[in-house]
């Protein structure tokens, strides 16, 4: 079974438990004046669930076969070939750099994340790296904090 | 007209407004050049800072000129080294690299504006025509129609974004609309589907979801395969001889009137848009070149590079119009403009040229000005700007990880909100793996609450789902969807069983 039908299928649960939620639990809050009403909050996604869990069925059922003759850009069985742990690492970065960004602030942190996700990439020249994600953060920062206003904090909330 | 065009050149001749188009081009020609960004991931990155400045007029023009400035430094990429920045200019590169490798880079890249000022401009002609027309007949519609005009809507671009897939690009559709109902609902205020998650109760974030969708995923596969971003020709050589002779002009200007018009129908039709348009483009233009000029094509035709250049232009404009007179996205990237357009409180739909005709107008008349700023400005700049393809990845993919993150933190103010933004970057990628188109979803969430509105509307007006029945324009819109829906796959199982048949004999 291809990639495609096991997503499919996670689709199909998906569509289940929120058809689940929309037939069963949602009405029971409704005020009696309400419900005389045509429509109600779950109108529309007990619709949308029917037709999720018929369409997702058609895949998972096989109905649509998936294109083996079609070029693909990333070929998923074959993942292990390409920079995988890169991208492992990359996205666990991204992770951490939401983590840090208020407790550290926006400077160091986006300095650190500039220069962290170069080094995954491969890169060396230590020195440039923390010259250029030094420069861009502080850019960065001027034009959110100073120029559109939206605050950021820039330096851990201790110095502040 | 006369009074609206007026307006509009009061409008885009404001000094901010013509700062916008000027940024929006620079910005939208140097981005669209990198390979691997494409006007999605540029435009949902530059949301953020289109909603900060308040003014919608403002923010859209930005935003437009982002849009086909990309589409223009795309086709900078394709002829320079061969790979094209943005999908809509694949077909810039087919004519416009073996005439670089000519020596011949100059010509073609002034092919290629003028063929790109040409079918913009044009196409900018046509809207103004053709807007204004669609609105008073829009006007007549009532929520029924409009609940029936967005399905169709829907099922045209599930039929034409799935390429063939019909059942996977509805599949995306459904998780779009699914995904809108999360949260806070239009109808009762009542929080739904919010599984007593707080984050949940205001639902999911526009451009968080647009980040995710297109921005992260492309990030993440030039990570996983780095010969995406790799150069396939060399770019240190000068560009010069930008000159056309008069013999060459009279040989493009047909093809460019032919691709403006054909362009401008196919970007207006949902689903279809600039990278059809220009495929379609060149494929025409060969079929009814004569036999000789045919062997041209491929190996550095100008016929061949002014086609999809003109078309890709034109279909931009023709997207905006269902944007403009409808509020009815048909691609990917118009969806975004109608997020940031209701993020910054103006309704979309038809009553948007008569409540705020400054909006409408101003944006028709910034695309003569941009197209105008992409020819004189980025032309001559042109050698200086591509130098940004000689940054390294190892820098690139960084910054695009960090602008992709900002983006989803100011349009939320939340750090839990880039969690989720890594969360569905992740499940947007292997769905794009498995093969599943990703701007339906896109297009389906912005829809729902519309949709779903109007929906209830119907349903209150007649008591019941009566109003499919009792309203015949309705009736004829949702049989269009169906219709839309069906046909295509039941042609791809009629071809599939021939050529299963075919196998068995």
């Amino acid at each position: 079974m291809g990639f495609d039908r096991y997503i499919a299928l996670v689709f199909l649960v998906v569509c289940a438990i929120y058809g689940y939620t929309a037939f069963f639990t949602m009405d029971h809050g409704l005020a009696p004046i309400m419900q005389r009403n045509p429509i109600w909050p779950s109108t529309f996604p007990k619709v949308l669930s029917v037709l999720g869990i018929l369409v997702s069925l058609w895949i998972v059922l096989g109905f649509e076969k998936s294109r083996s003759t079609a070029k693909v850009e990333i070929d998923y069985r074959r993942l292990t070939e390409y920079k995988l742990g890169q991208a492992i690492l990359l996205l666990a970065l991204m992770v951490a750099y939401a983590l840090i960004l208020r407790p550290v602030g926006f400077l160091i942190s986006t300095t650190l994340f500039i220069v962290t996700a170069a080094a995954i990439l491969g890169e060396r020249k230590w020195i440039l790296m923390f010259s250029i994600a030094i420069l861009a953060s502080a850019i960065v920062w001027y034009l959110v904090d100073g120029v559109l206003g939206v605050y950021m904090r820039p330096l851990p909330s201790m110095l502040l | 007209m006369i009074e609206g065009i007026l307006l509009g050149l009061s409008a885009a001749f404001s000094p901010i407004n013509i700062l916008m188009v000027i940024g929006g081009c620079l910005i939208g020609t140097f981005i669209g050049m990198l390979p691997g960004l494409g006007p999605m991931s540029i435009i949902a990155i530059m949301i953020p800072i289109a909603i900060t400045i308040g003014d919608p007029s403002a923010a859209l023009i930005l935003l437009a000129g982002v849009y086909y400035g990309a589409i223009f430094g795309g086709s900078t990429s394709s002829i320079l080294i061969n790979a094209p920045g943005v999908s809509a200019t694949v077909a810039t590169s087919f004519d416009g690299f073996p005439l670089a490798s000519q020596g011949k880079a100059g010509k073609a890249l002034t092919v290629a504006a003028i063929a790109s000022f040409a079918g913009g401009t044009f196409g900018a002609i046509l809207l103004m025509i053709f807007a204004p027309a669609l609105v008073t007949v829009a006007l007549l519609f009532h929520s029924a129609e409009y609940f029936a005009l967005m399905v169709v809507g829907l099922s045209a671009i599930a039929a034409f974004a799935g390429s063939g897939q019909i059942a996977k690009a509805l599949m995306m559709t459904l998780l779009g609309l699914i995904m809108a109902t999360v949260g806070e609902g239009v109808l009762f205020n009542l929080p739904r589907f919010t599984m007593g998650i707080q984050d949940f109760q205001t639902g999911f974030g526009f451009i968080t979801l647009a980040m995710a969708m297109f921005a992260l995923p492309e990030a993440i596969f030039l990570v996983l395969d780095p010969k995406r971003s790799q150069k396939k020709g060399d770019s240190s050589g000068e560009i010069k001889g930008l000159r056309l002779t008069k013999r060459e002009a009279r040989l493009i200007a047909p093809v460019i009137g032919r691709q403006s018009i054909q362009g401008f129908l196919i970007g207006v039709l949902p689903g279809a848009g600039a990278t059809i348009s220009s495929f379609l483009g060149y494929a025409v233009e060969r079929n009814i070149a004569s036999k000789e000029e045919q062997k041209e094509f491929g190996k550095g035709s100008l016929k061949g590079l002014a086609a999809p250049e003109c078309a890709n232009n034109a279909a931009v404009t023709g997207s905006f119009v269902p944007l403009l007179t409808l509020g009815i996205p048909g691609s990917g990237t118009t969806a975004i403009l109608l997020g940031a357009l209701i993020a910054l409180n103006v309704a979309p739909g038809p009553r948007l040229m008569i409540d705020n005709p400054s909006i409408f107008w101003a944006v028709i008349i910034s695309m003569y000005l941009g197209n105008v700023v992409l020819l004189i400005l980025n032309l001559p700049l042109i050698p200086y700007i591509a130098k940004v393809l000689s940054v390294p990845r190892n820098y690139l993919i960084p910054f695009i990880l960090f602008f992709t993150l900002m983006g989803a933190y100011i349009g939320q103010n939340n750090a839990t909100e880039l969690i989720i933004l890594t969360g569905m970057g992740v499940i947007a990628t292997a769905l794009r793996m498995a093969g599943y188109p990703l701007a339906p979803v896109l297009i389906g969430f912005i829809l729902g609450s519309m949709l779903e509105d109007n929906f209830a509307r119907s349903m209150q007006l007649y008591d019941g789902p009566a109003f499919i029945i009792e309203r015949p324009m309705t009736l004829a819109l949702l049989a269009i969807a169906v219709i839309l829906i069906v046909l295509p796959s039941l042609r791809a199982r009629r071809a599939e069983k021939a050529s299963k048949d075919s196998s068995v004999d």
